[in-house]
């Protein structure tokens, strides 16, 4: 079976932007949002599940970004470094939307739940073609949202975003082995989920495997 | 090699970042393991459903919208004021 490739482009471009932006280049400034907006976006929706809580966070993370790109050291591209701004401040959203301070990246990590696989059903080569594109996002959003906000952030950063597992672990301030755990179990948790709608009608069978030492 | 070693080193296996023998041994483990490879496909497809059906699209009227009142907001700022 095939790796999955990861696409993440290269920096060099970026860094340029950034040292024109820093010396007020607006333009250059721009460039970079138009590069990274729809990328910010997503994670903070992802996040939130808020849609005017996303663009917030946008507009906070792209400003916040701008006033400090003097203290940005370019020890990390700086594309980690706004999502990790991003991050902090959709965690803040989230927070202030569910009236609850303890919302974090640790929540509900203990929780063994959904990570063993219990359904083992196969699903069709394209099983997303029985829905339409509305349908599937429906689904696609429901399940993710299902999830911790530790474990769903990590899958984003990593599986949708493609963010390498050492800038994920710079982004959201946790170790390399955490993110490597989170992202196991939330994989693990959403293929669970997804079988309710993609898993062949025939077949199936509940067996179970061995659970990894998350 | 039995499940349980199989499920710890999936996220490695489906990313690509194994030594070539331990990628060997759980290729191994998936030609006659007829759960694991299940297991190992599904979550396949759903990384890649994921990844290519991108929920959460930022609409072409809202993004411009947006870059207007963050240019606008850039501007009128200090930098180094945060």
């Amino acid at each position: 079976m095939p790796a999955i490739q990861n696409t993440y482009g290269d920096t060099g471009v970026e860094l340029e932007l950034v040292q024109s932006a820093r010396k007020g280049d607006m333009a250059a400034f721009e460039k970079l949002l138009k590069l990274y907006d729809r990328k910010i976006f997503r994670i903070a929706q992802n996040i939130t599940h808020h849609a005017e809580d996303a663009e917030d966070v946008v507009q906070e993370a792209f400003l916040k970004a701008y006033k400090n790109l003097d203290r940005f050291e370019g020890n990390s591209k700086f594309y980690t470094w706004l999502v990790r701004i991003a991050v902090n401040e959709a965690l803040m959203k989230l927070r202030k939307r569910k009236s609850d301070k303890t919302v974090s990246l640790d929540e509900d990590v203990d929780t063994e739940d959904g990570s063993m696989p219990r359904e083992i059903a196969d699903w069709a080569p394209t099983p997303e073609q029985n829905y339409s594109q509305t349908e599937l996002r429906e689904i696609l959003s429901k399940t993710i949202q299902g999830l911790p906000v530790g474990f769903r952030t990590v899958f984003v950063l990593r599986d949708v975003e493609q963010l390498s597992t050492e800038e994920t672990a710079e982004a959201l301030g946790l170790s390399v082995p955490a993110v490597k755990s989170r992202l196991l179990r939330a994989r693990l948790q959403l293929r669970e989920r997804l079988n309710r709608y993609f898993a062949k009608k025939k077949k199936k069978t509940t067996q179970t495997v061995g659970a990894p030492n998350a | 090699m039995n499940c349980r070693d199989f499920l710890k080193e999936l996220n490695d296996y489906l990313d690509g970042e194994l030594d070539p023998k331990l990628r060997a041994e759980l290729s191994e483990h998936l030609t006659w393991c007829h759960n694991c490879f299940v297991v190992c496909n599904t979550t396949k497809q759903t990384i890649e459903i994921y990844r290519e059906n991108a929920i959460y699209e930022l609409p072409e009227a809202l993004r411009e919208k947006l870059h207007t009142a963050i240019i606008t907001k850039c501007k009128k700022s200090d930098k180094g004021s945060a």
